[in-house]
């Protein structure tokens, strides 16, 4: 049984990992830490559990992401090509269940995007499912919460 | 030359800047213009403010906004819709912050007066000082007029302009038809996305009915089709139109052979649709709903723009909400049906999250050009936008009205004529 701090200090690296992927637009590296059955939710209602049969932002299954990643690198969406690039904040990590198939994880993130030279910020809190294995962590469920999902976002051409 | 205007002599009124064919940039980028719109059109018109499933229960409400006017749409006891001004008749606090919500009352957090569903004032602290000052009965929050048509909700400040049904006119036929998507159950608001974009609202007003726009800036969503739905996207070159259904309204259609969803339901299901149409055969389903359904899941083949601030799009409804001269919020309003099976709402709200929205593969694309619409009209002094696509390529539509071509911009020439109407109201004397 690993200690905690163990534990705490391998899903900060994960963490910090991931967000390193997708601030430097890593994005087939990124597909690589999900699961096959693994979900990237981005919910509109932050008091919604029920997120299969709620309208999400993002909802994606392993082909949303591929499409989604696709969308990002073939060239072809103009705010995509537009999008300058983002820098991600990830602190108070904090393990919320720590079970031999699954380690809960919460922490606050804050993504900064300069978007035609304009600097637009996001804080969410993100929770990670991950399943421990042989080689790290896999992604079986990660779900952003934005602090302002509630109001009226500016368009979004990248991963969060 | 005739097209250039000198702008520091002359002060062109708003309806001057709008010819048949072409509109000035400073429509989008004028605050005085920007003014005059909110009492000329938004204060004068049926504004869409919500849908009846919105409100569903005694006590629901929603709160919306007509032009920069805070409203709150709620349901009586009686079970009669209500548009109120969220403004407390005392100091003129909001009565109502929240999204939406149930309630038995708006208590004004200021000093505690409170009000009915239907707005009427019920109480306030310490009374007696208002002893023949006034009575209750004379300080309701003030009431809108409201008229409903298939559970679309609008309302106005103006009690002498036509009915709603008369104001719809053309448009009521293909409001029925957009309809037909809850696949036989009635259409439900099943939640909605919320975005805002550096750019006129008028911007996003021509953009309902402009096709010529899709295969170019929508190029990366429709490769994450399937051929097969790719290939109806393709449609540019196809048999569908653009008319214009007077007041302002129009309706584009992309895909005829989807303008009556209760068409066609012989037809066998196509294999991508397969799926779905397992899910709900397992819900106990008859293979003649589960058509049905399968049919309307994916929403309707046309783009319906009701001037001057929602649209009946495919599978949803696109509201705007003008902020100022240059910033527009919009809501993406996912439908679905009430008590229909769950596999078909989710069905609905998946594909809605794979266009709509901040997120969707659609969206981001649509506000980029926008954007880049506001920013342009900004370079020079002087400077027109085209809307003349397809004007000497018009025909009459079954209906006896103008139509052309899918990728014409009729629609965009019919709200700007009703535009030019209303902003030339009054100045005529």
């Amino acid at each position: 049984m690993k200690s905690n701090t163990q534990l705490l200090a391998q899903v900060i690296e994960f963490i910090g990992y991931e967000a390193d992927l997708l601030d430097h637009k890593g994005y087939q590296e990124w597909l690589s830490l999900w699961t096959e059955s693994g979900l990237y939710i981005v919910p509109a209602d932050l008091n919604e559990m029920d997120y299969l049969n709620t309208l999400n932002l993002a909802m994606d299954d392993a082909d949303m992401r591929r499409m989604r990643v696709a969308r990002l690198e073939n060239g072809e969406s103009v705010s995509a090509i537009s999008v300058g690039d983002t820098v991600r904040m990830m602190s108070r990590v904090r393990v919320l269940e720590a079970g031999d198939d699954l380690v809960i994880a919460r922490c606050a993130m804050t993504l900064n995007e300069l978007r035609h030279g304009k600097l637009v910020t996001y804080p969410a809190n993100v929770e990670y499912s991950l399943k421990p294995s042989a080689d790290g962590f896999k992604l079986e469920q990660k779900v952003v919460k934005l602090l302002h999902a509630d109001g009226f976002l500016r368009t979004v051409s990248f991963i969060f | 030359m005739s097209e250039l205007i000198d702008m520091q002599n002359i002060s062109l009124k708003a309806a001057e800047m709008v010819e048949e064919g072409r509109v000035h940039k400073d429509l989008y980028s004028d605050p005085a213009i920007f003014e005059e719109e909110l009492d000329k059109v938004f204060n004068n018109t049926w504004v869409f403010v919500g849908h009846a499933s919105e409100v569903p229960e005694a006590g629901s409400f929603k709160t919306a906004y007509i032009g920069r006017q805070p409203v709150i749409l709620s349901r009586d006891r009686k079970m009669n819709l209500h548009v109120l001004q969220n403004r407390c008749r005392h100091r003129g606090a909001t009565v109502c912050e929240a999204r939406k919500g149930k309630t038995k009352a708006f208590t004004c957090p200021y000093h505690g007066w409170g009000y009915g569903l239907d707005g009427s004032l019920r109480a306030l602290p310490k009374p007696e000082e208002y002893d023949g000052v006034f009575d209750k009965s004379e300080l309701p929050l003030e009431s809108l007029r409201v008229e409903t048509y298939q559970g679309m909700v609008f309302a106005t400040f103006r009690d002498d302009i036509e009915p709603l049904e008369d104001f719809l006119g053309g448009a009521k036929k293909w409001i029925d038809l957009f309809m037909k998507q809850g696949g036989g159950y009635p259409v439900k608001v099943l939640g909605e996305h919320r975005f805002n974009f550096p750019g006129n609202w008028k911007i996003q007003l021509e953009n309902t009915t402009d096709a010529y726009h899709f295969p170019i800036v929508h190029k990366s969503f429709v490769t994450s089709l399937d051929d097969a739905t790719a290939d109806i996207f393709d449609f540019l070159d196809g048999e569908g139109f653009v008319e214009d259904l007077g007041n302002g309204h129009s309706v584009m259609v992309m895909i005829p052979q989807l303008v009556d969803l209760e068409e066609d339901l012989d037809q066998p299901i196509p294999a991508r649709f397969e799926k779905l149409a397992q899910e709900l055969r397992n819900e106990g389903k008859t293979e003649d709903e589960v058509k049905k359904l399968v049919r309307a899941a994916h929403g309707t083949g046309f783009n319906l723009n009701l001037f001057p601030n929602v649209s009946c799009s495919m599978a949803f409804f696109r509201v705007l909400r003008p902020v100022s001269v240059g910033e527009t919020e919009i809501q993406h309003v996912a439908l679905g049906g009430e008590g229909a099976p769950a596999p078909f709402n989710r069905k609905r709200m998946r594909l809605h999250e794979h266009f709509q929205g901040p997120m969707g593969f659609g969206t981001p694309d649509d506000g980029e050009a926008w954007e880049r619409v506001q920013k342009g009209s900004m370079a020079g002094n002087d400077g027109w936008i085209l809307v003349n696509r397809g004007m000497n390529n018009l025909h009459q539509s079954k209906d006896g009205n103008v139509a052309g071509s899918v990728c014409s911009e009729t629609g965009m020439r019919g709200a700007y004529r009703q535009y030019k109407k209303m902003m030339a109201a009054g100045e005529e004397k």
